[in-house]
């Protein structure tokens, strides 16, 4: 498979980006790891007259701390997330869930940004970014936005991303010292993308009760969400195996369960109850 | 609409080689096609059987996913690049010696996977090894004959001493870990 013919330009910095996107008048595509971008343009589902490769500008590999956030540059691979010591150290989460995305060759080229951006409803990314209330930080002429994960997405492959900008990384809320996270999915097994992928956060204060906890669902339907019917019967308990499994029964309740030739929305359903109940158990008990 | 072509030149397998290509071109093709080297194959073309799979600047990667002028400037090695006839790889060894192929299709991108996994961690274990293979699909061999020869290869190599990240045929790699 061949994509129809486009022309090629690198860009050296995010300006340099923003003004060939703009030279395009619409019709350009920004080039990173390229593994979301590369399968549409040969199926001909997308037919960009330029690719803006973007990968030379190391400004976008940077990760950084700002208080209690922990910013991704859009540049980094999956690989890269995956063993960053500063990634590990304050969002494991994140380093735990790209670890596990698509195969060693895949997480070699794909990007945070192109992930996020992508907006695949069966990424993995999503469950951690709305678990730790990821930004997405956008860069047009005008300047540098943040937009929240949950209103950056709007639907399978389709997202708030202005015209002519650029997502230059992620910012991820650093979740307190005392919790711990897991991400643990249910993947298609030809793809290898989650049917269902469940990331949870949750730890307990000094009485032994459940005082920060964060569950989020990628894969089910076509955007990811937040369990927030999950975490609201936690919150305040102590965990044990019959409250875990009680409250877990609620996993579906916030989000849309999808169908398709592998899962039909009922076992989705089941998926998310018992992925989340696994997950919860696993950091709590 | 017509685009120019660009130059894209690599050190593939120890040599210069350069060629004038669109820029739509596939890496795959481009090392098949301009450059003859044609022991990397295309299997799935979607990038999920691995066949293709290429070390580019010390990185696995898939070549029916990226583009040639991607690539250009880096250091790309091919199955060409471990050994001839003549004077195998261990890895090309190992795989002959403990039948790590049938139909022999999905060989060289597995072989180079397996180089990748094993410039990361010399001596994995047999799971460590399945682990490593997530990114090619082998549909002959049930892959218990291609973890046998990886394993035999991971001990010839560590035994005769060969430094796989300094050999330039496996290119250099970037990671600094």
């Amino acid at each position: 498979m061949i994509p129809v013919t486009f022309d090629y330009v690198r860009a050296e910095s995010v300006n340099e980006a923003i003004q060939q996107l703009k030279d395009s008048d619409g019709e350009g595509k920004v080039l990173a790891g390229g593994h979301s971008l590369l399968p549409l343009m040969k199926m001909r589902l997308t037919e960009p007259q330029v690719l803006i490769d973007i990968t030379g500008i190391d400004a976008l590999k940077e990760v950084r701390k700002e208080g209690d956030r922990l910013i991704v540059g859009a540049l980094n691979t999956h690989r890269e997330v995956s063993i960053h010591p500063d990634i590990k150290e304050h969002i494991p989460l994140v380093a735990e869930t790209a670890r596990q995305i698509g195969d060693i060759q895949i997480r070699n080229k794909g990007t945070m940004g192109g992930n996020i951006v992508h907006a695949d409803s069966a990424a993995d990314l999503p469950a951690a970014a709305f678990v730790l209330d990821a930004e997405v930080l956008i860069t047009n002429e005008f300047g540098e936005q943040a937009m929240g994960i949950d209103s950056f997405i709007l639907g399978p492959l389709i997202t708030m991303m202005p015209e002519d900008s650029i997502v230059t990384g992620v910012s991820f809320q650093i979740p307190p010292t005392h919790t711990k996270s897991t991400y643990l999915k249910y993947f298609h097994p030809a793809s290898g993308y989650p049917v269902v992928g469940v990331a949870a956060v949750a730890g307990t204060d000094s009485n032994g009760n459940i005082d920060f906890v964060r569950v989020g669902i990628t894969g089910a339907g076509d955007v990811a969400f937040r369990a927030t019917s999950v975490e609201e019967e936690l919150l305040g308990k102590a965990p044990s195996e019959a409250v875990i499994k009680e409250a877990s029964k609620l996993a579906a309740d916030d989000g849309e369960m999808g169908s398709d030739l592998f899962a039909s929305p009922e076992y989705r359903e089941n998926l998310c109850k018992v992925y989340t109940e696994r997950a919860l158990k696993s950091i709590l008990l | 609409m017509a685009v120019e072509k660009r130059n894209v030149s690599v050190t593939a397998n120890g040599q210069a080689c350069s060629a004038e290509v669109e820029p739509r071109k596939l890496l795959v093709h481009y090392l098949r096609d301009d450059l003859g080297l044609t022991g990397t194959h295309v299997g799935c073309d979607t990038s999920q059987c691995g066949a293709c799979t290429v070390m580019v600047d010390g990185d696995i990667v898939k070549s029916c996913t990226t583009l040639a002028v991607q690539a250009d400037g880096s250091e790309i090695t091919t199955v060409e690049g471990l050994g001839t006839a003549n004077d195998l790889h261990p890895m090309q060894q190992s795989f002959w010696e403990e039948h790590g192929l049938q139909c022999g299709y999905c060989t060289p991108g597995v072989m180079i996977a397996a180089l990748g996994l094993l410039k990361e961690n010399p001596n994995p274990t047999e799971e460590e090894i399945r682990e490593g293979l997530e990114g090619v699909i082998c549909r002959c061999t049930g892959y218990q004959f291609i973890i046998s020869a990886i394993q035999k290869a991971a001990t010839i190599i560590q035994e005769s001493g060969i430094d796989l990240n300094s050999q330039q045929l496996v290119g250099e790699g970037t990671h600094n870990e």
